[in-house]
């Protein structure tokens, strides 16, 4: 006797919790009702392998179909076929789109393409997430990134209004389309250490700030682009450094406020320079594309990594930048202030995020 | 031109993208009604097109109203090419006709397409405006109400109840006509669904104008099915009961006389006032349809409980006189007619006054080309045949009438098994026709007070008893005889004393049979019948006996013919009847006492069934009398003494004496196992396993021993398809294959719906097909509806304990009671009993525990009055707040419409969603009331593919068709102004397959009552508050639950 249709449907549409986490993590009907044998369902319930195997096949189906709408949320809330209650909606959709810390590290800031889904065989392998569960992680990045690209508006509010996500979440996917719109470098063994919050952490900062947006919030409201005059711009603060009258000024002003203060004060005062020019020279090359990309990897390797060769504490680092940034504004020969505060204000956060170990 | 259809078409969303070039439609839509067609403007390039119509008018006779469906159509607008169809939406307008029920259809529906599915919304606007059709010679039947509930509807007054109606229209089926072979399967599977809808109207109006002929306008019970005949043809035929109706609109009307006992007759049909003086027994009761009837005069009105007890005078000697005067009357009301049968499973009070027995009868009948689809002769000639059958059973068994009554067919190839069965009953002529009530009948009758097991004491005479039975005098009245066992198709009545818990019983049988064509097979068929009945009897019994219970309710027995082998199907839920004896154990003899190690084994058996038996008990919470007749110090007689105490009427006691030795008679208690089979028939008798903890399942309305509901409910249907191994296939082996398919399903569902126990599985309906050689579907469709476990503990304890600790309470208010119920003491278990019946009568009305408390103290009449005025008056607050809540119903149902509103600007956002419909098989839902009923639901759809592969197999296809069925039910429920469908059914589901092609066809017809319920909650609140300022809480509790 072989089963050749097993079927189950409700009036109200049956959401398994657990079922779901398996579906999403993409294991298979076998492999699901395997792990739910292991977690001892079957004496919890006194059910049997085959009931178990029937069920979760039909949550698979529900699933499976509930798929194609999840790819729309606000299709799931109009659609007639399912009845599912409100607070189910929103788990169905908040978990489908909730990602692996592990998985959006290895994909951040790449380029959402086909390219880089041929890589996903590879991912799967060295993070242990399956295949499947990759692919579904992968498209909704890529999904997210088409809807709200080129719209106009808050990123976050955008995201949050197609695709109906917790706040949170919607704050995540805006920094994923952030980075992955600008190609930022992630990958790179220096910057293994951080964490996707800490770029998150990072995008917002620059989304609020240097992004188009930020400036004009009605007209060519652009949260995913970089403004690109900001960035020409950038290039004036150069002076900072080129003019080592500047330069000295600056350096004597911090070392006066903070002397005393920082443990590691003599460490800061024979690396001032090399600090101030390699924060200062990010700045000036972010007028090409590359050096965009690269700013993480210059941030940890001009600023992140020297401190902590000295072993700057973080409370250390917190007053230097601070100071760093407010003496600016004592140099008279300097005109950009607006420009470094917008500069630096940015950045100082940043920075303050990715000096951990 | 006695009528206008305006139809107007507003919007549609999420339309499938029909031009690859530009990802867009350019949609257009065709409404056509009859022969006339209108359309609207060309959307161009959306997939969410506005088109905002004008008002389509259509002018037409109420006959074509009730006959043709609204048929709409969106195609996609091609220049060059041929228009492409996206689908369709067909609407019933019948809800439309009646005064009462809706007077708008407006909401989004599916655009259904039979090959691709649903494919988007549209959303329209339906109204009728109906020209009053003076007396003129009709053919439409234009406000007759339907209802597929078989019990009175909630909110309504049965006045008369006319009795049974039935028709049937045959037609040649379009996939079997020539064209067939020329048209696309999309177009065939169109006409089908078309003339399916218009059949059914042709057949509603038809049955329609019978009940205006009976002078009815209501009918109830309404069972519409379709015999898929092939070759020769398609059978649409539809039973129900003729009712007249009234609504209960004024509460007022109930307020003046709660305090005299005639108060039970509120609910009850037929009080007149004397003046309108007509007493005729003639068939055709004059009637004036006012309202206003029940305030005129209560005299009356008797408590119909009574006249139950002296109904059941008649087993007795010293009721002759009146039995006979009964048995005139009922006469003079349901011989006249045909068939004096009715379709309802529930009844008014007092009309159910006793219970024979199970009638049933099929017949096995060649199909042939119907030739002249206008004269279905011969199809009525085979009912007829078959209901004259089931009328002289029933009259065998001393009763004129049968209730719970049902038609049903199984088709294979030609060979048709036609079904018939029903409960033969004695009804209390009173409400069969208007006017016969007699003074003097009623005084007789109001000596005796009411008890709840009327329906159980036997109508037949007992010396002339139509087939063996062990009777006994009734455990609850002790006065007049019950049998040992009773099986029924009806719900258990409401009244009924009950011990513990109900459960599912099924018999499941398979026989194996030669492939033989046409009277060759058809005669095979005939033999096996009886043998299929007889063994299927005997496992109810069995398995009835094992779970420890002495009743049967809701009695189907399903027979289905398939090729090579013929299925059998029995569900029932089993009580314990406290009016009934306690049934005896199961024993087992073996044929060869000799042999040692075989006498053993049988021990062993034995042992297990007897355990079995104490864990049922256990299980089910039957503990009835012994318990309590120990702690009393024996009240009740022992059965011997009872029997020579009682041996004074006359009567001859050897059935008495014997009912507890009856084991010692070789009948169905006694298994005799004499080889292989008889084993193999044990070992499944023991292999049904009872549900897990926490949950139970019946197949009837309600869970005998549970009346804590709470208001979560989940519908559902469960379909499964599998394929025996095809090398030597026993009956043994099929035996068991089918059994292990039934209790898997069954496993299956408990584990599913594992999150919401305590629950209980209600009106659990088995469907059995067998759609190829070696193929089984089992369709299930239930509903779960969770209980409050707490209170379900409390009452079992207080069954339990009261019984104990009130024992010599009791006692003393006993001394009072026997003298006027009768001369011997009553049993104490009937107390707890009657008040777990009190507690399901209050909790169902929304009584605070505290006021059930004192309600319960003891079972006098007096209180079950107090507890029904409580029902009466909340029913009245009902009423009061219908109209209230019908308003914002509408605008609940409506928020799809708005969300678009607010969607023609900006794209959809997350505030609006679709409103919840819920869906049940039972008449009612838990925790709310029924305010209005706006229509039957009956609908017919086809589902094809050619790639069902690509749709996830056999289970992706049906899986997906079915959620759409549902969703489609919903939306017209929902355009309706309705928030719940009741009685709902899916009366068929065809599927069939051929893989090697990747095709697959499915049918599926579903019905029910769309509804407006309002929960009880919102009432209270309501009646607090303005009703316009808490339609925003009703609203968005609907969404959360």
């Amino acid at each position: 006797m072989t089963s050749e249709l097993d079927i189950f449907v409700g009036n109200t549409t049956l959401i398994d919790e657990d079922v779901y986490r398996l579906w999403l993590d993409g294991y298979s009907v076998n492999d699901a009702v395997a792990l739910r044998v292991r977690s001892g369902i079957l004496e919890q319930t006194g059910a049997t392998a085959g009931v178990l195997q029937s069920d979760t096949m039909d949550h698979y189906r529900t699933f499976h179909m509930l798929e194609r709408l999840l790819h729309a949320p606000p299709k799931l809330l109009h659609q007639l076929i399912f009845q599912i209650p409100p607070s189910r909606q929103a788990l169905l959709i908040e978990r489908y789109y909730t990602f692996d810390e592990a998985f959006v590290r290895e994909v951040l800031g790449k380029k959402l393409s086909k390219g880089t889904k041929k890589d996903l065989d590879d991912i799967s392998t060295k993070t242990g997430i399956t295949l499947k569960s990759c692919r579904r992680q992968f498209d909704n990045f890529k999904r997210v990134f088409k809807v709200v690209e080129e719209m106009r508006g808050s990123l976050v509010d955008n995201i949050q209004q197609h695709f109906l996500l917790s706040d949170r979440l919607a704050r995540d996917y805006a920094a994923i389309v952030f980075f992955a719109n600008n190609r930022f470098e992630t990958g790179k063994k220096k910057l293994q250490y951080l964490s996707f919050g800490d770029f998150a952490f990072c995008a917002e900062l620059m989304i609020q700030n240097w992004t188009l947006g930020a400036v004009d919030s009605q007209m060519d409201d652009m949260d995913v682009d970089l403004d690109k005059e900001f960035l020409q711009d950038l290039k004036e603060l150069k002076v900072l450094v080129a003019d080592k009258d500047l330069l000295d000024l600056h350096k004597s002003l911090v070392c006066t406020v903070l002397r005393g203060k920082l443990s590691v004060f003599s460490e800061m005062e024979t690396n001032f320079k090399n600090l101030s020019r390699g924060l200062v020279n990010v700045a000036a090359k972010l007028t090409h594309n590359k050096d965009v990309r690269d700013l993480f990897v210059d941030l940890v390797e001009k600023f992140v990594e020297p401190c902590r060769s000295d072993h700057w504490p973080l409370s250390d680092v917190r007053l230097f930048l601070t100071q760093y940034s407010v003496s600016v504004h004592s140099l008279d020969g300097f005109r950009h202030q607006v420009l470094w505060d917008r500069y630096m204000g940015t950045l100082r956060g940043c920075l303050l995020r990715l000096y951990h170990d | 031109m006695p009528g206008k259809l305006k139809v107007k078409i507003v919007a549609g969303r999420h339309l499938p993208v029909m031009d690859r070039a530009s990802d867009l439609t350019d949609a257009f839509v065709e409404v056509k009604f009859g022969n006339t067609t209108f359309k609207t403007d060309v959307y161009l390039k959306s997939l969410n097109p506005q088109w905002n119509s004008e008002w389509f008018k259509f002018e037409v006779d109420d006959e074509d109203l009730q006959d043709e469906p609204l048929q709409i159509t969106v195609l996609d607008h091609d220049t060059y090419s041929a228009n492409d169809a996206i689908g369709k939406v067909y609407i019933d307008i019948d809800p439309l006709l009646y005064s009462e029920a809706a007077t708008v259809i407006s909401g989004w529906f599916p655009i259904y397409d039979t090959i691709h599915g649903i494919r988007g919304e549209i959303n329209v606007v339906v109204k009728v405006d109906l020209f009053n059709d003076l007396n003129r010679f009709r053919q439409s039947s234009c406000g007759v109400k339907f209802f597929c509930t078989t019990s009175i509807p909630k909110c309504y007054r049965a006045v008369v109840i006319h009795g049974f109606v039935e028709e049937l229209v045959v037609n040649e089926d379009p996939e079997y006509q020539w064209i067939d072979r020329i048209r696309t399967p999309r177009a065939s599977n169109e006409a089908r669904q078309r003339l399916i809808s218009l059949m059914s109207g042709e057949l509603q109006r038809k049955i329609g104008l019978k009940v205006l002929e009976m002078r009815g306008n209501a009918v109830v019970g309404y069972l519409q099915c379709f015999d898929l005949e092939g070759e020769s043809g398609l059978v649409v035929r539809a039973i129900g009961t003729a009712c007249t109706l009234d609504k209960l609109s004024s509460p007022a009307a109930f307020l003046p006389a709660c305090n005299s006992p005639s108060k039970e007759m509120k609910e009850s049909p037929l009080v007149h006032p004397p003046s309108h003086g007509c007493r005729s027994t003639h068939n055709s009761p004059i009637h004036t349809a006012t309202g206003s009837r029940l305030t005129q005069n209560f005299s009356v009105s008797v408590p119909t409980l009574i006249y139950t007890g002296t109904g059941s005078g008649s087993a007795g000697k010293e009721g002759g006189p009146l039995k006979a005067l009964l048995r005139q009357q009922t006469q003079s009301a349901l011989e006249q007619r045909e068939f004096p049968f009715l379709t309802l499973t529930a009844f008014p009070p007092g009309l159910l006054v006793h219970v024979g027995g199970v009638v049933s009868a099929r017949s096995v009948k060649l199909l042939d080309r119907i030739h002249n689809p206008d004269e279905p002769e011969t199809r009525d000639a085979w009912w007829a045949e078959i209901r004259q059958e089931i009328k002289s059973h029933a009259k065998a068994l001393g009763c004129h009438a049968v209730v719970g009554y049902s038609e049903s067919t199984s088709i294979c190839e030609e060979v048709c098994i036609l079904s018939a069965s029903g409960t033969a009953a004695v009804l209390n002529p009173r409400f069969l026709q208007e006017g016969t009530v007699e003074g003097s009948l009623e005084q007789r009758i109001e000596e005796n007070l009411p008890v709840g097991c009327g329906f159980c004491h036997i109508p037949y005479d007992e010396l002339n008893m139509p087939f063996p039975a062990h009777l006994t005098y009734c455990y609850n009245c002790r006065k007049q005889k019950v049998p040992d066992v009773l099986f029924t198709t009806i719900d258990l009545p409401t009244d009924a004393v009950v011990v513990g818990k109900g459960c599912l019983i099924q018999a499941r049988l398979c026989r194996l049979k030669k492939k033989a064509q046409a009277e060759a097979n058809a005669t095979a068929i005939s033999n096996l019948l009886p043998f299929m009945e007889y063994e299927v009897h005997t496992q109810l019994m069995n398995k009835l006996k094992l779970k420890g219970m002495n009743a049967l309710f809701g009695l189907r027995i399903q027979i289905t013919v398939g090729e090579n082998m013929l299925m059998g199907l029995a569900s029932a839920t089993g009580v314990y009847l406290a009016a009934l004896p306690t049934p005896g154990g199961i024993q087992i003899a073996g044929k060869t006492p000799n042999d040692g190690s075989y006498e053993q084994h049988i021990s062993h058996m034995q042992k297990k069934i007897n355990d079995t038996i104490a864990k049922n008990k256990e299980l089910y919470e039957i503990n009835p009398p012994e318990v309590s007749e120990e702690i009393i110090g024996s009240p009740i007689p022992e059965p011997r003494q009872r029997s020579r105490l009682l041996r004074s009427q006359s009567e001859s006691s050897d059935e008495v004496t014997e009912l507890d030795l009856s084991h010692g008679k070789k009948d169905a208690f006694v298994l005799e196992i004499d080889d292989a089979d008889a084993m193999e028939d044990v070992h499944s008798l023991l292999t049904d396993v009872p549900p897990p903890s926490g949950f139970y399942s019946c197949n009837t309305e309600i869970m005998p021993g549970i009346n804590n509901w709470t208001s979560e409910i989940q519908m559902f249907t469960s379909v499964r398809v599998v394929r025996l191994s095809s090398l030597n296939l026993t009956n043994q082996a099929l035996n068991k294959n089918f059994n292990g398919l039934c209790e898997n399903l069954l496993k299956s569902l408990y584990f599913k719906l594992r999150s919401m126990t305590p629950c209980c599985l209600c009106h659990v309906n088995f469907t059995v097909s067998l759609p190829e050689d070696e193929l089984i579907q089992v369709t299930v469709t239930a509903v779960a509806i969770t209980f409050d476990k707490n209170q379900a503990l409390q009452t079992t304890k207080a069954h339990a304990e009261k019984s104990l600790q009130r024992a010599s309470a009791d006692n003393e208010e006993m001394l009072q009671f026997p003298l006027e119920l009768c001369s011997d003491s009553l049993p104490s278990h009937a107390f707890p009993a009657a008040k777990e019946h009190l507690e399901s009568a209050s909790s169902n009305s929304g009584t605070p525990a505290a006021q059930r408390a004192t309600s319960v103290d003891y079972s006098s009449f007096a209180d079950r009055c107090s507890s029904w005025i409580e029902l009466i008056k909340l029913k009245a607050q009902t009423i009061r707040r219908g109209s209230i809540k019908t308003t914002v119903t509408v605008e609940k149902a409506s928020p799809m419409g708005d969300g678009n509103f607010r969607n023609r600007s900006a794209p959809p956002c997350a505030s609006s969603t679709v409103g919840v419909v819920k869906m049940t098989p039972l008449s009612f839902i838990p925790g709310a009331k029924i305010t209005k009923y706006l229509g039957i639901i009956n609908m017919f759809f086809i589902r094809e593919t050619t790639s069902l592969r690509e749709e996830g197999g056999v289970s992706g296809f049906l899986h997906a068709f079915i959620a759409e069925v549902f969703a489609m039910v919903r939306a017209h429920v929902a355009a309706l102004g309705g928030n719940a469908v009741v009685s709902y059914i899916m009366k068929q589901c065809v599927f069939m397959e051929n893989p090697s092609k990747n095709q697959a066809q499915c049918l599926i017809n579903v019905s029910g009552d769309a509804v407006v319920f309002v929960r009880e909650s919102d009432l209270e609140v309501m009646s607090a508050q303005q009703p316009a300022v808490n339609c925003q809480p009703s609203c968005t509790g609907e969404v959360t639950t």
